[in-house]
């Protein structure tokens, strides 16, 4: 394989997968995402993994979910309107405590929407689109080579909390292509399995790391997976004590881990006044934008967040601290600006488009010097 | 029940929340006898169930239980399968869970022709939201949902699961308990997708609406509205319309779906 | 360089979008960044299509073309919804049988027959990898050579001198 090529987001997002240990992928096809299922259709006999096409997205979380269930490291791919069928399952993989990975590549919606566009709506759609209060967490790749690392992550995260994890991509990240040099090494990181002479197995008794060890189906501890609110046997419980504390567990998950979880880049942020927070696609038009008004002379710094839930809210706290305002660049109707208004006290402007199109630096810069 | 027979259930969870005279008992009841005629390891069984009174049936049995949303137990079936598919997988499914909003997933199964067993109780009814109607209640019957009378035809699950293409098809009911059982373990030896659909009975809804009396009678109802299929052959439409034809649906030879993919692979 | 753009626009199945990944390919093989994105409609065959490219010795941020370089146009249409973005000092290159009606504007054009140079070369398929040459011969942003052998790389085994004389004719084109 040569070191440097010039690949896909979405060819990106495969081999990250493969890299990672992924041996089971279930899907449906959907643009923008189909080159995910294509790539794996492909690769995974090659690597003594299960390819499987789907009747729909609802059976192709479920699939991956038993097969996760079965010790498989299990990813699926979709875009918005298979996103949205997924919801269900991908409630009963955060309380049933199963690893997956689920690919969001996201399209213009609502509905059926904009199949070839890029947008980045379902940012909020990825923390609370199925019902309940449940553990989430999501990763934005802004770049080819990060969707590859990103992905590795995802897995890495998915398989340590034993929680779903989302790799919330976009039209532009995922159809670009661009220059990815395959890494040097990549740390790979397992789930944690009942030690082989446990005899009195609790699939979901607390070990002291909110985490329990997983058993895969087969391997001689038969016990019960449900989607009910159940006991650390894993049997359904109607005892209002143990509903509250199995949700205290599941919801500290991603609050206990958050440093493990949480990736932010920052750039020219030592001397800022003025800061620029994207993600995703709007990410490489925020920098953009950064680099031209550096270049004017105005401080302005800039914040990537390559992970989006959990949100990191001090750090946010900390760097509207020292500066005059916050510009959130995002293809959507202010849905992280929203979120970061809750935790500062200095002006939030969105430089929002919805129209298919990603947005131009000049429209930050604008944006930013308002702001000064 | 015979001591050996009890040890395949978690009796430390018993009793089970059935309704007394709930036929899903008796068939829990042959799924354990089908698996003890054919000494399976039950470290290696897996028993996998949707929502529903069926869908919470899996948990009172002691294997590899997989209690899975409404609808979709064979979807995560597949997927437990394909990952490992020296597993011994029963499905557990009702009427509405199977046949509605599952409806997708058995035909796809059995299009595929994949390695699951699946065992379908159907009482005619929705027992578990409180006696509304399913895709399988016979038409003039009554439910919460069908105060007037069901107006909608009934769905032949075994007879589209035949359609579909499963390996091994069988229709009984609870009255048939031990043809029921030897479905089982004849689904299990053939190696494709197998179905057994069980006529059960619902005393506490689908009796009580439509005045059939106690569980007992309501077996004897079954009795009296089963045909096999030799008879059903004889019989024309009009004669069939209120019974329900019981045998072996379908068997035969298909290529089963997990070796073909683990053939891929170099 | 710091940052050099193409935009390659037509229809569905000119094999713009190839075209582009072709260029941005023989860049990164002579160690340079490059970033390929497209646009395109829901059809496969027939529709808009277009394909940028972006070219840089150092980081490329915004992967879109702001204001291309180079802007080359295959069908009247996309003429001319772009004509006026194209950099003071760009050059825009028009299939001359298929853009007939070119606005007089202080940009450079280049009148090539490509999709007929094509024909006269074997098939009108391969108007793309005419328009490879074109592109490169015009710009010298990537080495001819690394352009022959990205060509070579992304094509159908069989194609090779059907391909390599189409990328000549390109070449030869706007010498």
């Amino acid at each position: 394989m040569e070191k440097v090529r010039l690949i896909q987001g979405n060819e990106a997002c495969v081999e990250g997968a493969l890299a990672a240990g992924c041996t089971f992928f279930a899907g449906y096809p959907i643009t923008p995402s189909s080159e995910i299922a294509e790539l794996m259709a492909f690769h995974l006999p090659r690597h003594d993994g299960v390819f499987i096409q789907m009747e729909d997205e609802i059976g192709s979380i479920a699939a991956i979910i038993g097969a996760s269930i079965a010790g498989k490291k299990a990813m699926t791919a979709t875009s918005g309107p298979g996103f949205s069928l997924m919801q269900e399952n991908l409630g009963f993989a955060a309380m049933a405590e199963i690893p997956i990975v689920i690919v969001n590549v996201q399209r213009g919606g609502p509905s059926t929407g904009r199949p070839t566009a890029p947008a980045q709506g379902d940012v909020m759609q990825t923390r609370w689109g199925t019902h309940g209060d449940h553990p989430i967490v999501v990763y934005s790749p802004t770049s080819v080579q990060e969707t590859f690392e990103l992905t590795v992550q995802s897995f890495n995260v998915a398989e340590m909390l034993r929680t779903p994890v989302i790799l919330l991509s976009d039209e532009v990240i995922a159809h670009m292509r661009e220059r990815f040099q395959y890494p040097e090494n990549v740390t790979v990181i397992d789930r944690k399995r009942p030690k082989k002479d446990e005899k009195e197995y609790l699939p979901y008794k607390d070990d002291g790391s909110g985490i329990p060890p997983m058993a895969d189906f087969g391997t001689g501890y038969r016990y019960h997976i449900t989607g009910l609110i159940h006991d650390e046997s894993g049997y359904p419980s109607e005892d209002p004590e143990i509903q509250r504390k199995l949700l205290e567990r599941l919801m500290g998950k991603t609050e206990r881990y958050k440093d493990e979880i949480t990736l932010i880049d920052e750039y020219f942020t030592d001397d800022m006044n003025v800061v620029v927070v994207s993600y995703g696609c709007s990410f490489r038009s925020a920098i953009h934008a950064v680099k031209t008004l550096r270049k004017e002379g105005i401080k302005a710094g800039c914040i990537k967040l390559k992970s989006l839930w959990p949100f990191p809210k001090e750090t946010i706290t900390k760097i509207s601290e020292g500066v005059k305002g916050i510009v959130v660049p995002e293809l959507n109707f202010e849905q992280i600006a929203s979120e970061i208004r809750k935790y500062v006290d200095v002006p939030v402007k969105g430089v929002n488009r919805y129209d298919g199109s990603v947005i131009r630096p000049f429209e930050i810069e604008k944006t930013v010097r308002g702001l000064l | 029940m015979r001591a050996s027979l009890k040890s395949y259930f978690r009796t430390g969870k018993l009793p089970h929340f059935l309704c007394p005279g709930c036929g899903h008992g008796a068939i829990m009841g042959a799924l354990v006898r089908a698996i003890d005629q054919l000494g399976l390891d039950r470290n290696n069984v897996v028993v996998i169930s949707g929502i529903g009174c069926a869908g919470r049936s899996s948990s009172f049995m002691d294997f590899n239980t997989l209690h899975t949303t409404h609808g979709r137990a064979l979807a995560f079936a597949t997927g437990l399968k394909l990952a490992n598919p020296d597993l011994d997988i029963f499905v557990f499914m009702g009427d509405g869970d199977s046949s509605a909003i599952g409806g997708n997933h058995l035909i796809h199964a059995a299009r595929r022709n994949i390695d699951l067993n699946a065992i379908v109780a159907n009482n005619s009814i929705y027992g578990m939201t409180g006696g509304q109607y399913s895709p399988t209640t016979p038409e003039g019957m009554f439910s919460t949902t069908a105060p007037y009378g069901n107006i909608e035809p009934p769905m032949d699950i075994a007879g589209v699961t035949a359609a579909a293409g499963a390996s091994y098809v069988a229709r009984w009911s609870v009255f048939h308990i031990k043809q029921v059982i030897k479905s089982i373990v004849e689904g299990y030896n053939n190696k494709g997708f197998s179905l057994i659909e069980v006529i059960s009975q619902c005393p506490t809804y689908f009796g009580r609406k439509n005045r059939l009396g106690s569980p007992s009678r309501m077996i004897q109802w079954q009795k009296e509205r089963s045909v096999t299929l030799s008879k059903a052959r004889e019989m024309n439409e009009e004669e069939l319309k209120d019974k329900f034809v019981v045998g072996v649906i379908a068997r035969r030879e298909r290529e089963e779906f997990s070796k073909k993919i683990y053939s891929l692979m170099r | 360089m710091d940052r050099f753009e193409f935009r390659l626009a037509g229809s569905g199945g000119q094999g713009l979008i190839l075209a582009g990944v072709i260029i941005a390919e023989a860049a990164v093989m002579e160690g340079k960044n490059a970033v390929q994105t497209q646009s395109y409609g829901a059809a496969s065959r027939g529709g808009s299509s277009m394909s940028e490219v972006v070219i840089s010795d150092g980081e490329i941020d915004f992967p879109e073309a702001l204001n291309p370089d180079v802007f080359l146009s295959m069908t009247q249409q996309s003429y001319e919804l772009y004509y006026k973005e194209v950099k003071e000092d760009g050059i825009i290159v028009v299939d001359s049988d298929l853009v007939k009606d070119v606005k007089d504007t202080e940009v450079k054009v280049v009148n090539v027959p490509i999709t007929r140079i094509a024909r006269d070369v074997g098939k009108a398929i391969v108007a793309n990898i005419v328009a490879i040459g074109v592109l490169t011969s015009l710009t010298n942003v990537v080495d001819k050579e690394i352009v022959e052998k990205a060509v070579l790389a992304r094509v159908p085994k069989g194609t090779e001198i059907l391909n390599r004389k189409a990328l000549q004719a390109g070449f030869e084109s706007v010498r």
